[in-house]
């Protein structure tokens, strides 16, 4: 069978032989290739919207706005400002005689309405062509409005979502050290790059409470101005996923010598090793807290062990794929993935880096494709090829799934079901339970002839 | 009052490229390519999946940093070539955006030249549209697709004798309205060049094995042709420049109905006339008995629904449609906001005459402002896409989800609203929805309504 890979990607797409392959990766993406990536705006806009008492506003055409109305279930416990989409709708006399003035006014008006912590102001591709002074009208509003008013420069067309997610953390970075950091724990830390999604954040802060660790600040979900301007006062930043935030932890390592933590609470390993890690790097200061962590996990594990078995049972043997944002969220995946009995055939995601894909061919199985920027045409191969049972994807990868007769959940941004912590493996282990066991595909017809081939193939061997 | 507001919050339109994308979805073997950078097509996907729930794919230049300074026109030729290459397309239909029309990116001249470049390649067609989104909504961005492919192909064929075919210009339906509408001509025993018709291509069946490009759509085979159909039938508000039926009027006389959008009584009874008045055909009795039930049904359900105020929202054809629709049920349209401009207010107050007074009318309007009416006016129902809810939710209004986009429940692909069977299925809903609220908000909780 051949496969239908573009010349130009032919080196962003490899089969795990050895473990020692690398995938070129990090590139533009390839014009007219239908590519799964977004923009930089989007890497931003992705950070920084959980932060629920600061206005976000969107300098630029209404599109960009629109479409990033309120899509994220990133939740917060009290103000809901974020889920509002402000946009300065720039109108062709805007384009010709520039935005400026639009968005002073924008700002005046909206910061009066909505009296907000803090601003920030994104640059979409348009804002960069037309040459808007961003910082300029930031400058003047937080004089003006008395509140920090933020410039995130995130032209779309500067790079992927990567360089959105540094454009964010070096806004973030402003707030950083403006406010007091008094009355901290010494066992203390910030949460870094998880969004709420869900409500996770709630989770994860259950268990560290538990475990004796105070949180100073959400970064970024259920996020607040006024945490985020304090959270210097933290002894340890942890950090999640793909490094979404990782720049930001990397600044205040250098300006405020505060270590971090890289942690992933995806899957019952990854999630405990987190805790754990975090228990070590207290245990000079608060004895009982190895302790404490493992009675926590024990606990946990009871819980969830039992149903997670069964689940094992039916599960097991079959085949998954993967295709994420990120690659780090992809390595917890592979290990979930073995606890409930299956294995990763495919596993690829938009923004990996060189160290990520080694990593990804590392702890594959022989024979699994690793691909970065894939595009549905690719994916869709690989998975009639892989005879994948289940795909693990965001919304875009959903319908290409389904159409070929394969199961689905949805790991994105967009999720509604918490799937960090150890109740979020169980509710992972149950979704991937749910689509796989379905009925529906007995009568689909990829599937049919997936099994006619199989048989077919048994008679003639 | 918030009409005044330079912000705009939580947008009622979406914008220009993606309705250009949409239109190009309906072409028989059309790729829709957006020249700008990678993000807007990605956003639009997304959007465009969540609603229909079918693979989009839509390509885009993935302009970066140097094409904005530099010009887009490398990345569009090598864009066309690899689309070409992989999904092996008999159209590519190209939007601009924002950001190329504002480099100057001239999109006509673009193609020519790669015409000629690659003149010794077997070359899909090119469809280009404008589509800046500041000058424009989604609506717009559909209409001057349909008009620019029309332009592009209608009379490239001989025009033979004229024949029987109607051209229809649906304007933004759902899937199902446009199977719903061919339907209607097939009753009549018509052939039909619909375009757009996205009837298969955002609706399709679970595949095989994987497919490039969905199947359906109109070819452009037909399209070329329609400059011989008998006559054209339009939906909705066109603005100078984007009525493809007034284009083959003016060159090559077919004869131009322009009707509104036909949900509701009215609307169906101009189109039903339209038909009969090109063709001189007989009414089928198929629609006497439709239109015969939908009366009874008025009937049945009029002191359900009869003075309860409605708010309606989403994309300016949508709402005059549906204003039109209410009216004749008794329902008062209290508010009709829309994103977009299209001369609402007249054409609201003349759909509104004789029925009931015109509600405020909302152009160019946003979530916010809507908002703000509806806590004025306290609306009973709300009718429109999924983005109202928010407002429903606020205020306590049951919504009843038509248009687009619908993100929040399923099925939006399948919603019907034209005809008289699209309006008898509005009616069952409305009246449930007027009768849900009365069984909960009694104590008894009536079993017997
Ligand atoms: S830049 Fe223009 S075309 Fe792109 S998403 Fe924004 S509004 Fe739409
Ligand atoms: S215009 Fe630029 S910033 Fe906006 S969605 Fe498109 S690529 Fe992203």
């Amino acid at each position: 069978m051949t496969l239908s890979i573009l010349k130009e990607r032919k080196d962003q797409v490899v089969e795990r032989i050895n473990g020692n392959e690398t995938v070129s990766c990090s590139r533009e993406s390839l014009a007219g290739a239908v590519s799964q990536r977004a923009c930089v705006f989007c890497g931003s806009r992705v950070v920084l919207y959980p932060i629920a008492d600061a206005l976000h506003l969107i300098h630029g055409p209404i599109g960009c706005a629109a479409y990033t109305w309120d899509i994220r279930g990133a939740l917060s416990s009290g103000p809901e400002l974020h889920r509002l989409s402000f946009s300065t709708d720039l109108r062709e006399r805007d384009i010709i005689f520039g935005g400026e003035k639009k968005l002073e006014a924008a700002l005046d008006e909206l910061i009066t309405r909505h009296n907000p912590k803090a601003a920030f102001v994104y640059s979409t591709c348009i804002v960069g062509i037309i040459g808007d002074d961003l910082g300029a009208v930031c400058r003047k509003m937080t004089e003006l409005k008395k509140i920090p008013v933020i410039p995130v420069q995130s032209e779309g067309f500067k790079g992927s979502k990567r360089e959105g997610y540094f454009a964010a953390c070096k806004a973030m970075f402003t707030l950083v050290g403006t406010g007091k950091p008094e009355n901290i724990s010494p066992v203390s830390v910030n949460i870094l790059g998880d969004f709420n999604l869900a409500g996770e954040i709630w989770i994860i802060r259950d268990y560290l409470k538990k475990m004796g660790v105070e949180v100073v600040a959400n970064i970024t979900g259920d996020g607040r101005v006024d945490d985020i301007r304090r959270c210097h006062g933290a002894a340890l930043n942890l950090v999640q996923c793909s490094g979404a935030t990782l720049d930001l932890a990397k600044m205040m390592k250098e300006k405020f010598n505060i270590p971090f933590l890289r942690v992933s609470y995806l899957g019952i390993e990854d999630m405990a090793e987190s805790l754990y890690i975090v228990a070590d790097h207290f245990s000079h200061i608060d004895k009982d807290i190895e302790e404490k962590t493992r009675q926590l996990v024990k606990t946990e594990l009871e819980q969830i062990m039992p149903e997670i078995k069964k689940i094992r049972e039916e599960l097991n043997g079959k085949k998954a794929a993967i295709y994420v944002g990120g690659a780090f969220k992809a390595f917890s995946l592979v290990k979930a993935f073995r606890r409930i009995g299956m294995s990763v055939v495919l596993v690829g995601s938009q923004t990996g880096t060189d160290e990520d894909y080694r990593e990804l061919a590392k702890i594959t199985d022989p024979g699994t494709v690793i691909v970065d920027d894939s595009n549905p045409r690719e994916l869709s191969d690989f998975i009639v090829k892989k005879g994948v049972d289940v795909f693990v994807g965001g919304v875009k990868e959903r319908p290409i799934a389904y159409k070929l007769g394969v199961a689905f959940c949805d790991h994105n941004h967009e999720r509604k079901i918490a799937l960090e912590g150890f109740t979020g493996m169980l509710n992972f282990a149950r979704e991937i339970h749910n689509s796989v066991t379905s009925p529906v595909w007995k009568f689909h017809p990829a599937r049919l002839s997936r099994v006619e081939e199989k048989s077919s193939e048994v008679c003639c061997g | 009052m918030a009409e005044n507001h330079v912000s705009t919050t939580n947008a009622c339109k979406m914008c220009t490229p993606m309705g250009a994308s949409l239109a190009f979805r309906g072409v028989k073997g059309s790729m829709p390519f957006i020249h700008g950078s990678q993000g807007c097509a990605t956003y639009m996907r997304r959007y465009i999946i969540s609603h229909f729930r079918e693979p989009a794919d839509i390509a885009s230049s993935s302009l970066g940093e140097k094409h904005a300074v530099f010009g887009g026109a490398p990345n569009l030729k090598k864009g066309i070539l690899n689309v070409t290459e992989k999904y092996n397309p008999e159209m590519i239909g190209i939007a601009s955006t924002c950001l190329t029309e504002t480099i100057g990116d001239d999109l006509k001249m673009i193609t020519t030249e790669f015409l000629s470049e690659f003149a010794d390649l077997d070359l899909p067609h090119l469809v280009t549209v404008s589509t800046p989104s500041y000058s424009g909504t989604h609506l717009n961005g559909w209409k001057l697709a349909v008009r620019s492919m029309i332009e592009k192909f209608a009379g490239s064929s001989p025009a033979l004798t004229a024949d029987n075919t109607i051209n229809i210009f649906p304007n933004f339906l759902s899937p199902a309205d446009i199977r719903l509408l061919s339907g209607i001509f097939r009753e009549y025993g018509l052939k039909t060049m619909i375009l757009p018709n996205i009837s298969d291509t955002l609706d399709s069946p679970s595949w095989e094995e994987y497919i490039n490009i969905p199947e359906g759509g109109t070819s452009v085979n037909e399209i070329a042709l329609a400059h011989r159909s008998g006559a054209s039938i339009e939906f909705g508000y066109f603005h100078k420049g984007e009525s493809a039926g007034s284009y083959l009027e003016e060159n090559f006389s077919v004869k131009n109905y322009n009707l509104l959008p036909p949900v509701g009584m009215r609307a169906t009874d101009a189109l039903l006339s339209a038909i009969e008045e090109i063709t001189g055909l007989e009414r089928p009795q198929r629609f006497v008995n439709e239109r015969g039930r939908l009366i009874d049904a008025l009937v049945d359900g009029h002191k359900y629904i009869n003075f309860k105020k409605a708010l309606v929202y989403g994309d300016e054809d949508f709402v005059v449609s549906m204003v039109s629709f209410l009216c004749e049920t008794g329902v008062k349209p209290v508010i009709a906001a829309s994103g977009g401009k299209a001369d609402l207010r007249k054409r609201i107050e003349a759909i509104c005459e004789g029925f009931c007074p015109c509600p405020l009318v909302l152009e160019d309007s946003d979530f916010d402002t809507i908002e703000i009416a509806a806590a004025d006016i306290k609306p009973d129902l709300m009718i429109g896409n999924s983005k109202g809810f928010k407002i429903s939710k606020k205020l306590g209004i049951p919504l009843i989800r038509a248009g687009f986009p619908i993100h929040d429940r399923f099925g939006g692909q399948r919603i019907i609203t034209t005809g008289y069977e699209g309006a008898l299925s509005l009616l069952d809903l409305i009246v449930n929805t007027a009768i849900t609220t009365l069984q909960e908000e009694t104590r008894v909780g009536y079993g017997y309504m």
